[in-house]
């Protein structure tokens, strides 16, 4: 294995890390230009910069070390990525207890629901150096997805506890209350998988079909992958929209059938006054 | 519809199943036995902060007992606690001696119906609206049911007529119209005429007399507002800091004040 790793330091590395410093000078110099007109983003942009670098350069570095590793060692990998992925989409619904449990169910069942058919179908490969990157587009996705879905939900019932309370009042399910703000809250969620589907080809190409040109595939087939790809995206978004609403959905009420989900600290102390 | 506005009233309308039979309309049940509520040392803290604490007191059936005091006193906590919207922390409230914890919570608040102070209609019509709660048991009002509800409550003809185009006061015997519905045992109203005008306050006034009246609802009304509890509320409790400081006959206990 440090041989593989040696070998990869040895292909291009050296070029790769003076283009991406080619690519950082021109960024600086746009946050400069952002400066000049008083939009001050100079150490954020620093900060993610650095960030990005040094992930990237992680997980090559990683990937180099475990290319020939098996599928146990790519599942291991992916579910790492679900993990982080779901601390993320979590903080979109940190007034909601477990919310992190939530997330990690409904990005892990939709996006290994969405790998492993896809390697049913054929159209990817459990080989690391494939299995990884296409699997790490299909659970950011469906972060992404978890996280506006949440955030919509959790946004949707503090604005309108007056109406749901009246639902409640009248002796209505819990369910009914809501039902809908979790409808926009997966219709929000899908809306830019959506408009990335219409989109294809139109407007962007997008980087897996780009680096299947590149490395030699039928322009044809990549673009036909890349297709495939982003309906394998937006499927694994349904889920993971739908799943972590209706998770949430429990969790805003009590086993009373309380409304508990308010946003911010009376939430948080609401929950807990009626141990839910 | 717009799904980001609320709860659909038209979701909820006209299926037909069974028949729902609305007490408050020409074409409800006759009276029932009226229901006795009753809380016992009934308390609500938050995050260490105590709400409502140790009330305990007799609602008599088929009367409207006032609830008052000064802002923050626990007024609208003590209804909620009726209702269940909010979990005591400590003590219960029983109806009929039945601690109400032992009552599915959906069927407590058909009993006890709540009117708030926000109407807070569902976007449709003023039909749906008040079929709302029937459909919930899978019970379709008639439109006959529903004509006359609402002219009891002095809309008459306003079924179809689409919620956002209704004044305040309008908007408020709807809500009421809604929760009679229900046929509900009991009436909680937590300060249902803060926000309307003069005019509109003495005739939902009126109406709630009259309702109370006619079907031996056992009412409790949250007020602000000491000469409304004078003018409607037999008895009247009033909250400070959130304990009982006095329950009586109203011309007793605001005179006592």
């Amino acid at each position: 294995m440090p041989i593989d790793l040696l070998g990869h330091l040895g292909r291009g590395v050296a070029v790769g890390l003076a283009q991406a410093g080619g690519a950082i000078i021109l960024c600086l110099a746009v946050i400069a230009l952002c400066r000049r007109f008083a939009v001050r983003v100079e150490r954020e942009a620093v900060i993610s910069l650095a960030r990005g670098l040094v992930q990237m350069v992680g997980v090559g570095v990683v990937l180099a070390l475990l290319l020939h590793g098996g599928l146990l060692v790519g599942a291991l990998i992916l579910l790492g990525m679900m993990f982080a992925a779901a601390v993320t989409a979590a903080r979109r619904a940190r007034n909601i207890q477990g919310a992190l449990l939530v997330c990690f169910w409904s990005i892990a069942a939709s996006s290994g629901v969405v790998i492993a058919a896809m390697i049913a179908m054929g159209t990817l490969e459990t080989r690391i150096a494939m299995l990884v990157p296409v699997g790490s587009m299909i659970i950011a996705n469906a972060m992404n997805a978890c996280a506006q879905a949440a955030e919509r939900f959790r946004a949707d019932v503090a604005s309108h506890v007056g109406q749901v309370e009246a639902g409640l009042a009248l002796g209505a399910d819990p369910a009914v209350t809501v039902a809908p703000y979790v409808q926009s809250a997966v219709y929000a969620s899908l809306l830019p998988r959506l408009d990335m589907l219409k989109s294809l080809g139109l407007v962007w190409i997008p980087g897996v079909m780009a680096g299947m040109m590149v490395s030699g595939a039928s322009p044809i087939y990549a673009g036909i992958y890349q297709f495939i790809l982003v309906v394998m995206i937006l499927t694994a978004s349904g889920i993971a929209g739908l799943a972590v609403t209706l998770l949430l959905r429990t969790r805003a009420f009590s086993p009373a059938a309380q409304l508990i989900l308010r946003g911010g600290e009376a939430s948080a102390a609401r929950q807990a006054a009626q141990g839910a | 519809m717009s799904v980001t506005t609320g709860l659909a009233a038209s979701d909820c309308a006209d299926h037909g199943h069974r028949n729902a039979a609305p007490r408050g309309s020409d074409a409800g049940t006759a009276a029932v036995a009226a229901l006795t509520l009753e809380t016992s040392r009934l308390s609500r803290a938050v995050a260490g902060k105590i709400l409502l604490n140790d009330v305990s007191v007799l609602i008599p059936p088929g009367e409207i007992t006032a609830v008052v005091g000064p802002s923050g006193a626990g007024k609208s906590t003590f209804l909620r606690l009726l209702n269940r919207l909010d979990e005591p922390t400590g003590g219960s409230v029983l109806l009929n001696g039945q601690d109400y914890r032992a009552v599915p919570p959906r069927t407590l608040r058909r009993r006890l119906g709540m009117v708030m102070q926000m109407a807070y209609l569902f976007p449709g019509t003023v039909a749906a609206n008040i079929g709302f709660g029937p459909k919930q048991r899978d019970e379709t009002m008639a439109a006959g049911q529903i004509a006359a509800l609402l002219e009891r409550v002095g809309l008459p003809g306003y079924q179809d007529r689409d919620v956002r185009t209704l004044s305040g006061g309008e908007a408020q015997r709807v809500s009421f119209a809604r929760t009679l519905a229900n046929a509900p045992e009991g009436l909680l109203l937590d300060e249902p005429t803060s926000a309307l005008d003069e005019a509109s306050v003495r005739g939902i006034e009126e109406l709630l007399l009259g309702i109370v009246a006619e079907h031996r609802i056992t009412c409790v009304i949250v007020t602000h507002n000491r000469p409304q509890a004078a003018r409607i509320a037999s008895r009247t409790m009033v909250l400070e800091a959130g304990r009982l400081v006095a329950s009586g006959p109203t011309s007793e206990v605001l005179h006592a004040d």
